[in-house]
């Protein structure tokens, strides 16, 4: 593969609190990162460095201070992150770009197998097969993450923490995207499903997904990683050159 | 059967919606200054800001229903490409507001017959398209009403005798009849109870996905425009202060003001 996935390059960031005397919070000096097909980048550093922060940015649900973030996949043109608008932005979303949280954001009366199905329905209309196929696939994902049948047709809003964590898991990981941001997917997973979500992990990286991972549970981020970085080294600007 | 995983659709190649440089003044009280944003087919953009920020003022200047003192817009119109809303005749503009376009109303009285039936609500626009045939016109009427939830026994009933969450889903099918590309909310949830208000912010968001709606919303409520939008407006005195993906603002707003809203409300 000759160009990186997704390139980082001096990226900052800082947060200014406009109420509380305008104070700034630099967490982000210097962020430098490339990421290729097939890879899993799995993030450390103690809590508060900017691990989240840095995989919030490239997903674009927070603004880059400074710095480039650009997502080249192959056979289009590469995407410039922090200046796309919101338009290209939507579309990377959908397509390219899925990000998997260890919290659910509950959509009311939704059940939970449309809740899965629906990313495979964004640009499907009303059209019943594609449904139909997009619900066949979700039970499979579902299934597969522990989640009794008796549960699919029911909204996740009274489900417990771990069955939440787990369809959010499903519903970001159902369409093939090619850059795939976990943010403490496993956070609160028995052995058994920790060990599923370390699997589907690996079968996205050996279909050649791009992914950056940030575990809280040390054996999980072993168990996928293909490279280490210590986000520490992005703290202060003008240390850390060459991590890629 | 598969499911079409990575449909590449290339991005439609022009806004539906352009708007430009609007502003309007009551008097010596500016209402709306220099508002300019495009609107993309299928895009859900949310409108907040406190009352009297200047959100109703926009919302019915762009849709003809209030001449603004500057500004254009131009809508991409089905036959005729890109047109100036407010260089149209009353007759085009009303021919628009009854097709390809859809207002709701925060208070439902506003935007229905309150005291001809249901079926007759629904069928309004479509017989101001030429539709005549009885059977055709209740077979609709009925299909609406099932799919925005109203027992189609009541469909010979006036809204006058339904509740506020059956008035409002009334609204949205008498608008969405016509298959418009584009429809205007003005706080479409305010006034509702809380479960009430679910089922209706579900209605709209599964109606606008399946419809491929564009929509323009006014909301003072940060969490209709989380579960709804694409993407936000924040408004404040008339002039736009931030504009960005939903989440971007709400997560990681940058103007003071946006810091404000966000941090003034309970979980959005």
């Amino acid at each position: 593969m000759t160009h990186p996935l997704l390139h980082i390059q001096g990226v900052a960031k800082r947060f200014t609190l406009h109420h509380q005397n305008g104070v700034e919070l630099a967490v982000l000096g210097e962020a430098n990162l490339s990421v290729h097909p097939g890879e899993c980048i799995v993030l450390d550093g103690p809590s508060g460095m900017g691990k989240s922060t840095l995989l919030k940015m490239i997903y674009a649900n927070y603004r880059t201070t400074a710095g480039s973030i650009r997502i080249h996949l192959p056979g289009q043109l590469p995407i410039e992150v922090t200046t796309a608008s919101p338009h290209e932005l939507v579309r990377l979303r959908k397509d390219s770009v899925g990000y998997v949280s260890q919290f659910l954001r509950v959509i009311p009366r939704v059940p939970a197998l449309d809740v899965v199905a629906e990313p495979l329905l964004d640009d499907a209309g009303d059209n019943p097969e594609t449904l139909a196929a997009a619900r066949a696939e979700a039970s499979r994902w579902l299934t597969r993450l522990r989640i009794p049948e008796r549960m699919w047709h029911l909204p996740p809003a009274t489900f417990s923490g771990g069955e939440q964590q787990r369809i959010n898991i499903a519903r970001n990981m159902i369409k093939p995207r090619p850059l795939l941001l976990l943010d403490e997917p496993t956070a609160s997973l028995d052995a058994e499903n920790a060990q599923t979500v370390i699997e589907l992990i690996r079968e996205a990286s050996a279909r050649g997904a791009a992914i950056v991972g940030i575990f809280h549970d040390a054996h999980v981020g072993d168990a996928v990683a293909t490279r280490r970085i210590n986000v520490a080294d992005f703290r202060t600007v003008g240390t850390v050159k060459d991590i890629a | 059967m598969t499911v079409n995983l990575s449909p590449h659709f290339s991005a439609p190649p022009a806004p539906l919606l352009q708007v430009r440089g609007l502003g309007k003044n009551y008097g010596d009280r500016v209402a709306l200054q220099d508002v300019s944003f495009d609107l993309w087919p299928g895009e859900v953009l949310a409108v907040v800001g406190e009352s009297g920020s200047g959100k109703s003022t926009l919302l019915n200047a762009i849709a003809a229903r209030s001449q603004p003192d500057a500004g254009s817009v131009h809508f991409m119109t089905r036959h005729e490409g890109l047109q100036d809303v407010f260089a149209m005749t009353e007759a085009q503009q009303r021919l628009l507001a009854r097709t390809d376009w859809g207002f709701v109303h925060q208070n439902a009285a506003d935007g229905l017959r309150m005291d001809v039936s249901a079926g007759a609500n629904v069928g309004e626009r479509l017989m101001g398209q030429g539709e005549r045939h009885y059977g055709r016109l209740r077979s609709v009427a009925t299909e609406w009403l099932e799919r925005v939830e109203i027992d189609v026994a009541r469909i010979d009933d006036a809204p006058r005798t339904f509740s506020g969450g059956m008035r409002q889903r009334l609204q949205i099918a008498r608008n969405l009849v016509t298959q418009p590309r584009l429809v205007f909310m003005d706080e479409p949830t305010s006034g509702l109870d809380v479960s009430v208000q679910a089922r209706l912010l579900d209605m709209l968001r599964q109606l606008t996905r399946k419809m491929q709606l564009a929509a323009i919303v006014v909301t003072h409520d940060l969490a209709v425009a989380r579960l709804l939008a694409h993407r936000m407006i924040v408004m404040q005195r008339g002039c736009i202060v931030e504009v960005g993906l939903t989440d971007q603002v709400l997560d990681d707003p940058q103007h003071a003001y946006t810091q404000l809203l966000v941090s003034s409300v309970l979980q959005p």
